[in-house]
Formats: C-alpha cells, structure tokens, sequence
C-alpha cells in the first residue's frame, strides 16, 4: 500500500487545493432572489424557445423553455412566480443575451410541480434519453454539454464503458465532493439510468485521493443499497493532480485510453458523465422533474460566510454575495475556480446550469499583473502540459500572429486551456489568453473565407 | 593509382554530361511561357500586397490584369497616374471602382462611455474580449485596445486622446485589414460616396443604454421616421440605412436630415474630408466632455 500509486495521466500541475474552506460544509438551500435572470442558452447548442409569455405566471418546475432541436435541452422555473419580461441580460462571455426574467411570488409555498416520471424498470434507452433532455440536464462539471447528446453512440461506434468524473481537480471548489458525500444513492440511481440509456456494461466513477471519504461513501453505498449494480460500477481513486477533471485526462488515468486527436470520447468506447449530472439525473428522472437549482461552492478569502449552497437557477451573483457577505476589498470574482474560471466584469450575471461556484478575492491575494519577461524556452510548459502540445512554441506563435501556423502545425485546437503553462511559466506570460485569442481569430478567419465562397 | 585517379575523373564528368543534358532537356520541354508584360504590369504596381483587389498578393493581381480578368481601377493604393500608365501600356479600360473606407461603428470613447471592469493582461482586445468581453460596460463597443492601428499598413488608423481608433480616409486603401483584426466586428468597409453613418452597434433598447455611454443609439426610431423613401429602417434596434442604387438621384441635403433627429449623436455625416459631424440635436445632450468633432 505504501508504495501503490494512484493511477493519473501525463503533465499536469499541483495547484494549492485551498478545498478545506469549504469541503465540511454541508450543503445548505439558497433563499430566493427577487429576480432570477434565466438565460435561454445556458449548454451548449441551440438556445431554448420560450414557451410563456411576459405577464405569465408559472409554477415551480414548469416548462420555461422547450429544446429547439437534438443539441438542445429544455429549461424550467426555478420558483413560483410572474414572467417579468423576456429580453436581452448580460451573461459570461460578455456579451448580452436573451433570457427570461422571473419575479418570485415572495409568500408561495414553492412547491414543485411534479411531471411525468421515467420508470427505470420499464423505460426504453430512448425513453431515458429524452427524459434527460427534457429534465433540461446538462454537464454539471461547467462544460454544460447537453447530456443526453452524449449517450447515443455515433453510428460505427460502440460504446463499452461509462466513465463517471468526480475528480473536482479545480481548486477551491467543494461541491461535487458534498454531492458524493450526501447524495450517493441518487448519483448510483443517475449511473443505473445512464447504464440503461448507453447499454454500457460497466461504469467507473473517477475520484482524487483527496476525497477519499467521497469515495468510501459511495462505496458504502453501492454495498449497501444497490447490490444488483455490483459487479458493474466500480470506484477508482485516482491522483490528486490538476487537470485530472478534464474527461480526457481522466479516460487516461481511469482505464488507459488516449482519445485520438481532435476526437471525442465515443471514439475510444468511452462516455464521460459529471457526477452532479448524475447524481440531478438519479433525483430528477424518478419524478419527472427538470432542473431548478443546481448545487454550487461560493469561496475564496473575500468571501465571509463561504460554503456549497443549492441554488436556485438565475439567482443573480450580486444577490448570492450580497447574502454570503463578502469584504470590503474584494477584487475580484472568478467563475468556477482560480485556474480556469473566467474573471467576472460585473455582478449582473446570473448562476446557470454550467456555474460550478464562485470564488472572490481580496486585493491582496491578486496581485497586479507581473512583468510579461520573454520566454527563456525552460520548458516547464511542455513539461506541464497535459495534452502533450508546445505551449512555448505556441506562445512565441501568438505573439507573432501566426495563428494559423498555430492551428495546422502545433495542434492549437487541442489546447483545453486548462491554463498549467500559465501557471508553471516562470516568465509570467499570459499563454492560455494568447491561445483563447489565437482560436478565435483562426475561427473568425474560417467563417470569413466561407462566407467569401458561398 | 593513376588508374583509379583517371576512373572517378571520368565518372564524374560522365555524370555532369548526363545531367547537364537532362537540365538541358527539361529547360526546352518544361518551359512556361510568362507574358513579359506581367512583369512590367507588376513593377507599376504599389507592391503593399494588401489584399484590397481581392487577389492575395500584387503578382497575382499583374496576372489578372494582364489575362483581363480585372481591371486597374480595382488598385485602390496605386495612384491615378500609375493607374494611367497600365491602361495605356495594356490597352484596357480603367475600370470603375466606388472608393470605399474602413469605418467604425463605435463612438464610444473613454470621455463618453463607461467600463464596468478593470482589465489587466495582454494589451490587445482579441484577448480581452477573451475575458468577458474586455470590461467594457456596452459589450459590443470598441475596447481600444488598438489592434486595428496595429493592423493596418497604411499608417491610416490612429487611437485618438479617448482610445478610439480614428480613421484617415486619404490614407485608407479598404484593404480589410482592420475588418478582420477587430475581435467586436466594428469596422466595415463603407462607399465614401455613403455619408451617413451609424456609429453604434448596441442593440439595446431604451435610455437606460445612455448610463454606459452617451452617444449611443437608443433606438428612439426619429432618424428612420423622417426619412426620405425608406431611406432609413430600424432593424434590431439599429437604424439600417440602404442608400438607393443611383447616388445621383439622392438630393445629399435630403439625407442629412438624419442626423438633426438623432438626440444622441449616434449617427454621423462623413464629409468629403472625411470628418464626421453630428446634427445640432446630439449637443443638448449634457455630457461629461464634448465630443471630439464639431457638431456643424
């Protein structure tokens, strides 16, 4: 045992876990904002189409939005309340997007609305597929893939194992963690329904030695209450190591696939599902409801009372910071994580299915930006890199402008922008920006030379 | 010794025979014919490689030209006499190019506009619009970041005093570089016969878009209302102008009555020089700074 090492991949950094703020904490029912902001895009794909109008008033788990095609979820009310307007609100990426604006009615009793349930017995793989994409289920992780488009192999492929992430490699964040710890049973039900819609045999949850309990729970668990899946799902703690939550790396670590170059899992046999997706599939489906909240951890040293809360979807992050406190030299505020979240330019913004938490900083853990020295070619980006790319040569690239070079000859698009170049280079040079910058000039460039020959 | 010393001699003058003759040979069958003239035709030419014609590089627009497949007017570096030059030495006719002008949808400079975020990292807006679109308070407004200065190679954008690129037209060529750099798809190529000009792409409705910036158009609809023949509609909360296939038949006095209705400035007039000029309406709007034209 002493010598015995968890499996992991190739690269990859150790960023401090900085997870004990957060990861006792038991999670806790967020109030009602006065106004959630619901997005209509919250996956990726196809926006949703709304299916009320401005003045309606809705129940707790109607149909907000139906799916407008096959890449495309549906959305529900996450409160009783009245249709303020449907219009354009401000989202992550900057720019504005349509999205509609519930008012809750401040006395309901918020009681959910209870749909058509999916009986795992006798419900066909199609019958669960579309009851995933109707309960409006998504990657939870924070990709906010559509789950259920996922599930269906592509013809010619064939796929044999389900891979459930519950690696949480993103520091700071607790909040798969607590799902695995209070939820196991509805995370082995959610892995029962995704075995029955992939007709995968076997399922594999993937957790970091750091949350070894996590591990012990579901094992617990799976001895205890479901004993006819024995046999088929199987917990494996892996290498607590950064970006051991991206599905490739975990393919890797868990059972020695490398997805080929630019493919997906399916094509080595693999389905990777989120945890939290599961464990909203296994609570959902039994009672044919949609997503209303969504478990996230707000954190970070500016924040007073941090912790994992079930929020309910739409809450405005100026309301959610308002209500856990924060001080008053916050700085910054990133969504998800310190290594890949996204840093916020205002507080309008809104929890959507994909927000994994929140994490604030003070002035003094966020230092102003450090001298860009050149690259000295030490190579610790290559070293760190968990897709085996050249992020050195790439950032010299960038700074030339050679962005399709970058594309054709390095391997851009394979960059997940995990952002461990970034984090081990010594000279300071914001690689994982200059890559996000490249791929959006080489996609405008295609669209534009497209758009020339159509 | 001396045997082996005369064999390799004449192995090897054997083998420059050979392929000397073989040269020899390749040079009559595989010779290509190149029209003299293309290169003369390409030494007149501006030699930028700007891309403006919509060939790649000037070589192959000597080649068009020669093959008659353009004509020289469609050269919008080269100089009239130059251009004279090539119609003379080819017998062509000239051709007939509207000239065009990158123009920048976005008035919204730091004395008018605010920034919501403080933005740290890679000075340049393809990578802060990266992060959450840059900082700025209307998301679909300039950054200033000056990629578009840098992109150009004709020295024809500058960022004036409030980080907005400004444009001189005598300079510009519409090559379309600045098009593709702006990560906000600000500039567009414009005709300069065109005057009027929307400065503002915010598709926000209402006069709460005034608390991020204060030239920026609220889709109050007055410019599209009083013009002539449809002249002007509102699409997406923007005006959309459509000048009619004869510029000639457009009384230029009739179209400039847009920029009077504009309470906000946000459409413009280009003069013949260039300069854009806002109507008499956008000055009662009170303002932190003037704006940096002068209102005619």
């Amino acid at each position: 045992m002493l010598f015995q090492r968890h499996p992991t991949f190739d690269g990859g950094v150790h960023p401090p876990q900085s997870k004990a703020l957060t990861a006792d904490l038991p999670i806790r029912q967020f109030p009602f904002a006065p106004v959630l902001n619901i997005p209509l895009n919250q996956h990726i794909g196809q926006p949703a189409i709304p299916v009320v109008r401005e003045g309606q008033e809705v129940e707790r788990g109607a149909l907000l939005a139906k799916p407008d095609g096959y890449m495309s979820v549906a959305l529900h009310a996450p409160a009783s309340g009245v249709v303020r307007r449907i219009g354009l609100m401000p989202s992550i990426t900057g720019k504005m997007v349509p999205g509609i604006y519930l008012q809750p009615f401040p006395g309901a009793t918020q009681e959910v609305q209870s749909g058509q349930p999916c009986n795992i017995e006798t419900a066909s793989a199609e019958d669960i597929i579309q009851a995933i994409q109707m309960a409006g289920i998504v990657g939870l992780g924070g990709a906010a893939f559509p789950t259920h488009a996922k599930l269906k192999a592509p013809a010619g492929k064939h796929i044999d194992t389900l891979i459930i992430n519950g690696a949480e490699c993103e520091p700071f964040l607790t909040n798969d963690y607590r799902v695995m710890l209070e939820q196991p049973d509805e995370i082995l039900t959610g892995i029962h329904y995704l075995l029955n819609a992939t007709g995968c045999r076997r399922a594999v949850i993937g957790i970091e030695d750091n949350k070894a309990a996590a591990a012990q729970a579901l094992q617990t668990c799976l001895s205890g209450k479901h004993t006819s899946l024995t046999g088929k799902i199987e917990v494996v703690v892996v290498l607590t190591k950064y970006p051991q939550g991206a599905e490739k790396m975990l393919i890797e670590a868990l059972i020695g696939r490398q997805v080929p170059r630019g493919g997906l899992p399916h094509d080595v046999g693999v389905v990777v599902v989120n945890v939290t997706s599961a464990a909203e599939i296994g609570r959902l489906l039994p009672r044919g409801l949609g997503i209303q909240e969504r478990v996230i951890t707000i954190s970070g040293p500016a924040v007073n009372k941090p912790g994992n809360y079930r929020i309910p979807i739409g809450t405005p992050l100026r309301f959610a910071l308002d209500y856990v406190g924060v001080s008053d030299s916050i700085t910054e505020v990133y969504l998800g994580g310190p290594m890949m979240g996204q840093a916020l330019p205002n507080l309008d913004i809104s929890i959507t299915k994909g927000t994994s938490g929140f994490t604030a900083f003070t002035d003094s853990q966020t230092t102003s930006p450090h001298h860009v020295f050149p690259c000295i070619h030490c190579a610790y980006c290559v070293d760190a890199c968990p897709m085996h790319l050249n992020p050195s040569q790439l950032g010299l690239l960038a700074k030339h402008g050679e962005v399709s070079k970058m594309a054709e000859d390095f391997h851009l698009f394979d960059c997940f922008e995990c952002g461990s170049c970034a984090f081990v280079c010594p000279s300071h040079i914001p690689l994982v920006q200059q890559f996000r910058a490249a791929k959006a000039e080489v996609r405008k460039m295609a669209a534009v030379h497209t758009g020339a020959d159509a | 010794m001396v045997i082996s010393a005369f064999t390799a001699v004449s192995i090897v003058a054997l083998l420059t025979l050979l392929l000397a003759s073989l040269l020899a040979v390749a040079s009559i069958k595989l010779r290509v014919d190149e029209d003299p003239r293309v290169a003369h035709v390409y030494e007149l030419l501006p030699h930028n490689n700007c891309g403006a014609c919509g060939f790649p590089s000037c070589q192959m627009f000597a080649e068009a030209l020669v093959a008659g497949k353009t004509a020289p007017a469609n050269c919008t570096v080269s100089n009239a006499s130059d251009k004279q030059v090539i119609v003379d030495y080819l017998h062509v006719d000239a051709g007939h190019q509207v000239r065009k002008v990158a123009r920048l949808a976005c008035a919204g400079g730091d004395n008018v506009a605010t920034r919501q975020a403080h933005y740290q990292g890679e000075k340049s807006c393809a990578a802060a619009t990266q992060v959450a679109g840059g900082g700025k308070t209307c998301t679909w407004g300039c950054l200033g970041l000056a990629d578009c200065a840098n992109a150009c190679d004709f020295n024809a954008i500058t960022m004036n005093e409030h980080g907005l690129p400004e444009v001189n037209e005598a300079q510009c060529t519409a090559c379309g570089d600045c098009v593709i750099a702006c990560p906000k798809d600000l500039f567009s190529l414009q005709p300069v016969t065109q005057h009027l000009w929307v400065r503002c792409k915010n598709l926000e409705q209402g006069d709460e878009v005034l608390q991020h910036c204060q030239v920026a158009c609220t889709a109050c609809g007055r410019c599209a209302m009083d013009a002539p023949d449809n002249l002007i509609s509102m699409q997406n909360n923007l005006p959309h102008i459509r000048y009619p296939a004869s510029m000639s038949s457009q009384q230029p006095d009739s179209t400039r009555r847009a920029i009077e209705r504009c309470p906000t400035g946000a459409i413009v007039w280009f003069s013949d020089t260039g300069t854009a000029q806002h109507g008499a309406a956008a000055r009662q709007i009170i303002r932190h700074s003037a704006l940096n034209s002068e209102p005619s």
